[in-house]
This record gives structure tokens, C-alpha cells and sequence, in this order.
């Protein structure tokens, strides 16, 4: 097995280590830390944000992909995986026959089989789901069984993450290190403690069913729906993100601009983007991905795998959603900038010579970083939904790729079955709204934190 | 029995530091036909005290004590206990008030004769058409031409002035017992100014009316007031008539504001200013306020809580030394005078018929452009001031911006600046050497004109980095701390950021960072009329002593006629962009040959 590299792989992981720089200089800056430090303060949001974080590290672990060699290539029928497969061991590549409902140890339609050289036709067994029980009648109590055990290796997982933390918290406190226990705290650290409780009790017992059992079912090509639900997640948190990174350099750089310079410079780029707008989007997607479509498949000669090709896609499409969504945040800077750029200080700035590049990223671009960093969080949200309706439609993710929205698009033909096959949907539909939710929730915290006019609002409730 | 009866009112706000005691144990008393002006600077709690009376306090305020009581005909109400519903009858009917912002006192999208009738039908219940008729009737009586055709017209088609006096209409129509006046001028020209207070003078005097001046401005109180109460730091420090407090004020502020005043005659003087700024009114000292920046403080005024005290019958003081105070105070005010310069017979900055306009739209395609200075002349010599006067509107802001290439893309200059006898355009603009190394800015609100997320040194190395690039780290940090001590503050301060500072060390600030490049020319556009009257002379003192170190040529644009006799060698008369009279600063005030400038010199309040 040797580490590779896919293009989305290294945009995410630059990410993440913006991220990281970005964290730093905020805790070095008394004012940004302030102002996170309010985020902070809302138990919602923290209780979000390791919901988000808890999604973000599954999806880094989803980034780093393995190149098989051929005996390992057979099993997972792919010849590049990512660590997170390694990690779900075989929920990767134990596939049943077809459509199983959750935690069920039979298939779910008939088939003819030979019991004891007579032909019946009756649910079969499945392969894996179930397949250590001697007899059906054990399941519950397997189940019960494993679900306690599960819990309480949740639990004990969670005692020791809250026990690092206290030590890191004992050192931080410094002279009142004694008065610091592991649960003592603002209420939205308590929040934070028991969401992550939650979590790892899930984790833990959904870890133990998993082993045995198809937890949410599998789908039409016998596939895990609990797997699939997990890689989806690196699709959703990718669309989200890196869209969001492509859209601020022309999102940014443009309402700067034409904020800025005014005149031909304000035309020339209000009317690429009113022109943009008036196109409906998903049209201009489609016909981007179709084009791009029939680009890739004349050239496959140029991939080493059908991996890298489906990422290559995964990649344009991010590009597309970007090129089209800049036009609300440069519209919202331009009008921003505009009302700026007549400040005293902007007037000072100039009048002590300093340059237009310097006016544009040392004195406007650090005084609409709330306002980027709110579009950015509101963003993402929508992001994802976008993704959904694009695969849904067709226009979306390569067919190999897991995503939200490639799950829904089945799941049309599984609901109009007898019997219905919900699973798929109801699984696609859970994770997305944790995902979206907790990223709205705390974008919300963000923007109050971030925007002084929502900030005073608050205040002014608050003290009555 | 007084009209109004206001005793022991504390009032608190909550902060994110804790409880702030806005107003702590004020009484005052307000006649019927009386006018009594409530002074003070930012802060100390004059205007928590009108929104206090009239229960009009932000949600972040309450009124902790005392009582208000309101005398009207045989009734008495104590305003702090009565419901809301019943304190909505009063509010406008028997209390009105009036506020300093006209722009915004009244909704944009209704005729003026709309809301004018609405307060009317409110509270005299006469019918909508009658309504309309008083409207009339009270646009004439404060003085508004053709108040017919005002009715239908929208607040946006008027002018600030004549906004503001439909406030007062709208004020007065109801005929209120006590009018309530909360810097009504504020936001006005000079001139302007002088016709409002005249009109709330005959109104008040014609209703019977009682009024309750609330301002900044001395000029004004010695003008318009019967009675002066005096406030600092929520407190309220000294009551006395008005004649009397002019003539000889008891407490040692009430000395210090009145010497912080610059005029003709303290030319050449620096100016009295008050060391230090106003304590922190969360937790604030049991013992006196003012203390710690008072000359005559000794120990017993820290020891304990003083109350306010007769001086004479009438005239109360909160300080217990005010009787020493009175006669040794006004003696201090001996103080050095600087040597003059050397005058250069070249000007180092000269403007040849410099002028402006601005592009507008006319027609459907078409512009033309409209002029809004027309061919100013002006030339600042060497270690010399130069005071750019005029109401706004005059184009005073509008030269000096364009003299800087400040203006929007709008705007069309012509006409010549020459600096040091060479035109601008034929110097390079940034680097050593540059033109804009040598002409620095001082803008008008330090509050704005600092960015509110670079650290001071941030903020001072800046111009150093575009204007003098041969200098490297060490030399500028060097320049740097030089001028940080120059302007009068402590080298600790470069690390921080803007909003930990007062408005009068924020533009500190300001002057040294349009020094730092070593100017030759310092244009200051109003820098203290954002500021306080005792941080005003603060800022003064610092301009004249930095002209008299580096010789820097002040070109200094203000309304305020005061600072211009105080400071200017030379004064430039603007109206509506043009020149209507200039000569040195002396003769201009002893004499004034055009009627606008004697008009303005009298339209000015002064004490």
C-alpha cells in the first residue's frame, strides 16, 4: 500500500492547515480572540461545533488515500481506498447481494435456495449481517449485548478525551489550578462535554452493532448505507468548503474592486455579475458538467484510475459552484466598500501616501473580515443542499462517487418498491441535517459574535 | 412652588464593565417662565437627565431614586411613579422635548404637514382640517417662508435649520408647560444657530413656558439661561444664576471650563487646560470627583463624600474649598507667550484660484457640473496660521480635500497649487521628497479617522513606510517614539489600539500621525470641534507649541470664530465658495467690512 494524493485530497488538507494559521494569529490577536471567544460562549454553538468537528475529522481521515497492491485490490474491488476505509475495516468491503433493511440478518426479498436438497424459496440469510448466530431467535439479546458493551467503551473513550482536557485546562488555569475539576466551566463547555458524551455513546454502540450487522441496511448493490453515509460526508464537507474557497478570491478581489476604484472597474464587474445572475444556475451547471463530461470521457488516457477521474469531477464541479456563487459576496463588499472608502481613515491612509494595494488589503479587507467570514459560514450550508439537488438531478458527482445526493437520487426507485426501502433516504436525510444544521446553528453564533450591529441587539435584550 | 421639582435622581446604566452611575443624587428646581441650562462635557450625565425626566431612558437605563414631581394647575405628579399610559399624555402635552439631530427627529417619508397635524389632532383633539390650519399657523410663527406650500413638502427638501424648527413647532404647538431642549443647536451653523435660540427665546417668552437647556456650549448659557447647573461626572457640581456664575463661579471646574475658552484676548497665552480626564462612573470616588485634576485639592477633599453646599442663597457649589478658590484661581493664568518667527517672504504653500466642482446628473444622458468653489487665492507662509472660515456648505473641507487629491471621482479641480513656489503636479507624490511628506492632514473626528483595527504604532508607522522609505526599522521606530512625546503621551501607548483611548489622546494621535513625515504644512479640518471644550484647549496648546518647535504652516478650517482669534494670524472668509473677506486676524475681528462676517461675528455666543 503507498500514500497517494488526489487533487481534492491536498485542497482540503491546505485547508485545514489555513485553518490552523488562522486559529493561531486569532489567539494571538486579544481582539479576534475576543470576539471567538463570544462564539464560544453559546452553548449551542459549541455544541455544534463538535458535531462540525467531529464531521471534519472523518472527512480528513477520508483524504488520505492508499494505492492497493493487486491481493488487496480484489477485496475492496478498488484499487485506491482511503485511510477511513482501513478504519471501518469491513464495513468497506463486505457487501451482501442486494437491498437488507437495518440490523436484519435476512435479505429482503425471496430467493430460491436448496434447504436439504429441496428447492423453497424464502428469505435467504444474508452473507455477513447476522452471520455469527447459530439461531435467529439470539439477535435481540446479541443486539442488547453489544449495545451495552458498545456504550460503555463510548463512555470510557469519552472519560479519558475529558480527562485529557482537564489536564490541559489545570495547566492553562495557573495559580487557580486547583479550583478547576473536570466539569467545572461556562455552561457551553458542560454543553460541549455532554454533546461529545452523546457522540462517543453512539459512536461506541453503532461500532459495536457494525461489527456483525448492517446498522442502517445496505442498498440496492448489497453496499453498507452506514458506509456510504460516511464517505458521503467528505463529498459534503469538500462542496462546502472548498466552494467557499474558490468563491472568495473573485467573491472578495471583485466587490473590492469595484467598491474601490468605481468608475469602468465598478461597470465592467457589476455587469459580469449581474449578467451571471441572470442566468439561471442550475442551467449554466448543468451545461458546464455535460461539457466537462464529454471532455473527460474523450481523454481516459490521461487518468490512472476511475478514482482519479471521479475526483477530477468532483473538483470541477466544485470550480463551477464557485464561479457561480461569488456574485452575493462581492455585491455585499461592493456596497460595503463603498460606504468605507469615505471614512476618515481611508481619507487619512491616502493622504499619508499610502498605495491603493496597501488601502485595499491593510486597511479595508481586515475591516470586512466578519462580514467574509459570516458569508463564508452561511455559505456552506447551502452548499451542500446545492450538491444534493445537482447529483439529484443528474448534473452532480461522478455515479462512483458517494454522495448525499447520489443516495437521494436512488432512493426515488427504492420508496415506489414493495416492500419500501426507506433506509437509504432516511440515512441521507439524518446525516445531512445533523451536518447542516450544526454548521447553520453555528453560523448563527458566528454572525452574532462577528456583527456589532447583531452583537448590540443582543446586549441590549440581555440587560433588561 | 417651582414648575418642576426634580430631587435626589440616580439614574444607572448597565456596561460591560458593571453598573455606571450616570446621575447620582441630582436636584434641580425649574420655574414657570424659567429658563435653566443644564452644562457640562460628554459624559457627565446631562442628557441621561432629560431622558430620565421624560422617561425616555435606553433599555440598557433605569432610574434607581428620587422624584419628579411635575406641577401643572393644582395638580402635582410625580412623573417616576405614574403608569406609562398616563405619562404618554404628558409626554408632548405638558413636557415636550426637542433633540440635537433635525435629519433625523423626523420620518423621512411623511409631508411635514402630515406629522405637524398628527401631534396636533393627538393631543388638542381637533379635527384633521383645523389641524392642518394651526400647522400653517406654526410654520409662520417660527419663522419658515411660505408655510403654505412647506405643508406638503417632504423633511429631505429642507434645510437642517429649517428642520429644526419644525421640531420646535411640533414642540410648541401643544403649548407644554416645560419645554425640553437637549442641544437643539448643536448639529446648526453659527448662524443659523443664533436665529433658533432667538426664536425658542420669544416662544418661551410669549407661552410662559419653562425651559430646560441642555448644552455644551457656554456661549449659549450666558445668552439664553436664567438659572446654570453645572454637571461633571453625574454629579452636579455648582447652581447659581446666571449672571452670578459668569461673574464669579464658585467651583474650581466651573474656573477651569470658563478658562479653556480660547479667544482674542488669551492670544499668545497657552490656554487653561484641565490635566487628566473624567473618573470612571462605575464604582466612581465616594469623595470628590473632580480631585484628582483640581489645583486646590487637598486631603479632606478626598476624604470624604461632600455635598453640595450654599455658597450664597442662591448659588450652590459641591466643593468645600470654594471659597479660597474663588480668589486665587483666576490669578494662575500668567503664562509665558512664544517667540514669534521669522517670517520667509516666500509662502511655502500657495493656492491660485483654486476651484471645485461636482459632476451631476442633468437630463436623461447629460451632466454639467456645479461649482462649489470658485477660484480660491491663499497663501501660507512659514510657521504661520492660516484660518479657512466659513459655514458648512461654504467649501472650506471641500479646498482642503482637494488640495490633498482627496476628492471622489466626481469632482473636477482646477486652478493651481503651488508648494513652495513649485505647481503640485511637478512634485512626485510619494517617497522622499514627495509632496505628500510635506502637507499632512488632521481630520475632524479622531473617532473616525483612526482604523479601529491597526495598533498605534501600526497607525504611526504608515506614513513612514510610503513617505520615507530610506529610513529602515530602527529609525523608524526612532521617529516614531519622538513624535509620540511630542504630541504629549507615553511611548506604553503604541500598543494599543485606538478604542482603549479618549477622544482628546485619539487625536493626540491623529497630530502625530500627520507629523511623523516631518511636514511642512499641517491642514487641520475642525480637529476639535468633535472634542470637549477643556480637551479643545488641550489640543490648542499642543498645535501652537508644535508650530512654535518644528515651525510647521497650520492651514486650520473651522466655524469656530473663538479658536480662529485665539490661534490665526490670517483669516479667509468663505461663503458658498467664495472669498468674501481676508486680512490678518486682528483687524478682521476689530473691523469686519462684509456683512456675512459681521453677521457670523455676531451670531457667535460668547461669554
Amino acid at each position: 500500500m503507498t500514500p497517494i494524493f488526489l487533487l481534492t485530497d491536498l485542497l482540503i488538507w491546505l485547508l485545514a492547515f489555513i485553518v490552523i494559521f488562522y486559529a493561531r494569529s486569532v489567539w494571538k490577536s486579544p481582539l479576534s480572540r475576543a470576539s471567538w471567544g463570544l462564539v464560544f460562549q453559546s452553548k449551542i454553538a459549541s455544541a455544534s461545533f463538535v458535531v462540525l468537528l467531529a464531521a471534519i475529522g472523518i472527512t480528513l481521515l477520508d483524504s488520505i488515500h492508499l494505492r492497493l497492491n493487486a491481493e488487496n485490490q480484489s477485496k475492496y474491488g478498488s484499487p485506491i481506498i482511503s485511510v477511513l476505509d482501513v478504519a471501518v475495516g469491513p464495513l468497506a468491503y463486505q457487501r451482501e447481494k442486494s437491498y437488507s433493511a437495518p440490523l436484519a440478518i435476512h435479505a429482503l426479498s425471496k430467493e430460491s435456495m436448496e434447504v436439504n436438497g429441496k428447492p423453497v424459496r424464502d428469505y435467504p440469510r444474508l452473507k455477513y449481517g447476522g452471520s455469527h448466530l447459530k439461531d435467529e431467535s439470539q439477535r435481540s439479546a446479541d443486539l442488547a449485548e453489544r449495545a451495552y458493551q458498545g456504550a460503555l467503551h463510548g463512555a470510557l473513550w469519552w472519560g479519558l478525551v475529558v480527562a485529557c482536557m482537564w489536564v490541559v485546562r489545570r495547566a492553562w488555569a495557573g495559580p487557580q489550578a486547583n479550583q478547576v475539576t473536570p466539569f467545572s466551566g461556562s455552561g457551553a463547555y458542560l454543553a460541549a462535554v455532554w454533546t461529545l458524551l452523546g457522540l462517543f455513546v453512539l459512536a461506541g454502540v453503532v461500532a459495536k452493532w457494525a461489527e456483525a450487522y448492517h446498522v442502517l441496511g445496505t442498498d440496492k448493490v448489497g453496499m453498507d448505507v452506514l458506509y456510504s453515509s460516511l464517505k458521503s460526508l467528505r463529498t459534503a464537507m469538500l462542496i462546502g468548503l472548498l466552494t467557499t474557497l474558490l468563491t472568495l478570491p473573485f467573491g472578495v478581489g471583485l466587490g473590492l474592486a469595484a467598491g474601490y476604484f468605481q468608475g469602468w472597474v465598478d461597470d465592467v464587474i457589476q455587469y459580469v455579475y449581474t449578467t451571471l445572475n441572470s442566468i439561471p444556475s442550475v442551467l449554466l451547471i448543468a451545461a458546464t458538467v455535460l461539457m466537462l463530461q464529454v471532455a473527460l470521457d474523450a481523454n481516459p488516457e490521461a487518468f490512472a484510475s476511475s478514482a482519479e477521474k471521479a475526483d477530477l469531477r468532483l473538483f470541477f464541479l466544485c470550480a463551477i459552484l464557485g464561479l457561480t456563487s461569488w456574485t452575493g459576496l462581492a455585491r455585499l463588499l461592493r456596497g460595503e466598500v463603498l460606504k468605507m472608502r469615505e471614512q476618515d481613515y481611508i481619507l487619512a491612509a491616502r493622504a499619508s501616501g499610502v498605495s491603493h494595494w496597501a488601502v485595499l488589503f491593510k486597511h479595508l479587507l481586515p475591516n470586512l473580515m466578519h462580514l467574509i467570514l459570516i458569508a463564508m459560514v452561511m455559505d456552506f450550508s447551502g452548499l451542500v443542499l446545492a450538491e444534493a439537488v445537482l447529483s439529484y438531478v443528474g448534473v452532480g458527482v461522478d455515479p462512483s462517487t458517494f454522495s448525499y445526493g447520489t443516495m437521494i437520487n436512488a432512493a426515488r426507485l427504492e420508496l415506489s418498491r414493495e416492500p419500501l426501502v426507506w433506509w437509504a433516504l432516511v440515512a441521507a436525510f439524518v446525516f445531512m441535517l445533523l451536518l447542516v444544521l450544526s454548521a447553520n446553528l453555528f453560523a448563527d453564533a458566528v454572525r452574532d459574535a462577528f456583527d456589532p450591529r447583531a452583537r448590540q441587539l443582543k446586549q441590549s435584550l440581555l440587560r433588561v | 412652588m417651582a414648575l418642576l421639582n426634580v430631587q435626589g435622581l440616580s439614574t444607572r446604566l448597565a456596561s460591560e464593565a458593571g453598573w455606571v452611575d450616570a446621575i447620582d443624587e441630582l436636584s434641580i428646581a425649574i420655574e414657570k417662565g424659567e429658563t435653566f441650562a443644564l452644562v457640562g462635557e460628554s459624559g457627565c450625565g446631562k442628557s441621561m437627565t432629560a431622558l430620565s425626566i421624560a422617561r425616555l431612558l435606553p433599555d440598557a437605563g433605569a432610574v434607581v431614586a428620587g422624584h419628579v414631581q411635575l406641577e401643572s394647575g393644582d395638580e402635582k405628579t410625580d412623573l417616576l411613579r405614574i403608569s406609562e399610559m398616563a405619562m404618554r399624555r404628558i409626554r408632548g402635552k405638558k413636557v415636550a422635548m426637542i433633540f440635537q439631530e433635525p435629519g433625523t427627529s423626523l420620518n423621512p417619508v411623511m409631508t411635514i404637514g402630515e406629522q405637524l397635524s398628527e401631534v396636533l389632532c393627538l393631543h388638542t383633539g381637533c379635527p384633521k382640517s383645523d389641524a392642518l390650519k394651526q400647522a400653517e399657523v406654526w410654520l409662520h410663527k417660527v419663522g419658515i417662508p411660505e408655510p403654505k406650500a412647506r405643508l406638503s413638502q417632504y423633511p429631505f427638501e429642507m434645510s437642517g435649520g429649517q428642520r429644526q424648527r419644525v421640531m420646535i413647532a411640533m414642540a410648541l404647538a401643544t403649548k407644554p408647560d416645560l419645554l425640553i431642549a437637549d442641544e437643539p443647536t448643536t448639529a446648526l451653523d453659527v448662524a443659523i444657530q443664533a436665529r433658533v435660540l432667538s426664536l425658542l427665546q420669544t416662544l418661551r417668552k410669549e407661552q410662559g413656558m419653562a425651559m430646560l437647556l441642555i448644552t455644551h456650549d457656554l456661549g449659549i448659557v450666558k445668552q439664553m439661561a436664567n438659572t446654570v447647573g453645572l454637571m461633571y461626572a453625574g454629579q452636579l457640581v455648582e447652581v447659581a444664576p446666571s449672571a452670578a456664575f459668569f461673574k464669579s463661579p464658585r467651583h474650581p471646574y466651573a474656573h477651569a471650563l470658563i478658562k479653556s475658552l480660547p479667544s482674542q484676548a488669551q492670544r499668545g497665552k497657552p490656554l487653561y487646560a484641565l490635566e487628566g480626564r473624567v473618573p470612571s462612573l462605575v464604582n466612581p470616588p465616594a469623595a470628590c470627583r473632580f480631585a484628582a485634576r483640581c489645583a486646590h485639592a487637598r486631603e479632606e477633599c478626598t476624604a470624604q463624600a461632600i455635598a453640595i453646599q450654599c455658597a450664597t442663597p442662591d448659588h450652590m457649589v459641591r466643593c468645600i474649598r470654594h471659597r479660597e478658590v474663588d480668589a486665587t484661581l483666576l490669578d494662575n493664568a500668567v503664562l509665558s507667550s512664544t517667540t514669534p518667527l521669522v517670517q520667509a517672504p516666500e509662502p511655502v504653500l500657495a493656492l491660485v484660484s483654486l476651484g471645485v466642482s461636482y459632476r451631476q446628473k442633468s437630463g436623461f444622458f447629460g451632466h454639467s457640473f456645479k461649482p462649489v468653489l470658485k477660484g480660491l487665492d491663499l497663501a501660507l507662509h512659514r510657521g504661520k496660521t492660516v484660518a479657512l472660515v466659513g459655514e458648512s456648505g461654504s467649501g472650506k473641507t471641500t479646498a482642503a480635500r482637494a488640495l490633498l487629491g482627496l476628492l471622489p471621482g466626481s469632482a473636477k479641480v482646477h486652478g493651481d497649487v503651488l508648494l513652495e513656489g513649485k505647481p503640485l503636479r511637478l512634485w512626485p507624490e510619494r517617497g522622499v521628497g514627495g509632496w505628500r511628506s510635506k502637507v499632512q492632514f488632521v481630520f475632524q473626528d479622531p473617532f473616525a479617522s483612526l482604523n479601529p483595527r491597526h495598533r498605534v504604532t501600526e497607525i504611526l508607522q504608515e506614513p513612514l513606510l510610503s513617505l520615507r522609505p530610506d529610513l529602515d526599522a530602527v529609525a523608524r521606530a526612532r521617529r516614531v517614539q519622538t513624535v509620540i512625546e511630542q504630541v504629549g503621551l507615553v511611548p506604553e501607548v503604541l500598543n494599543r489600539f485606538p478604542h482603549e483611548f479618549s477622544g482628546g489622546q485619539r487625536q493626540r494621535i491623529a497630530i502625530a500621525r500627520a507629523l511623523v513625515s516631518e511636514p511642512g504644512i499641517l491642514i487641520c479640518d475642525e480637529p476639535t470641534s468633535a472634542l470637549d471644550v477643556s480637551v479643545q484647549a488641550q489640543i490648542l496648546n499642543l498645535l501652537r507649541r508644535l508650530q512654535s518647535v518644528t515651525g510647521v504652516s497650520i492651514l486650520f478650517i473651522t466655524h469656530n470664530l473663538g479658536v480662529v482669534q485665539y490661534l490665526a494670524d490670517e483669516v479667509v472668509v468663505l461663503r458658498q465658495g467664495e472669498v468674501v473677506e481676508r486680512g490678518s486676524a486682528e483687524f478682521v475681528f476689530s473691523n469686519p467690512k462684509h456683512a456675512y462676517t459681521r453677521e457670523l461675528i455676531n451670531a457667535a455666543p460668547v461669554i
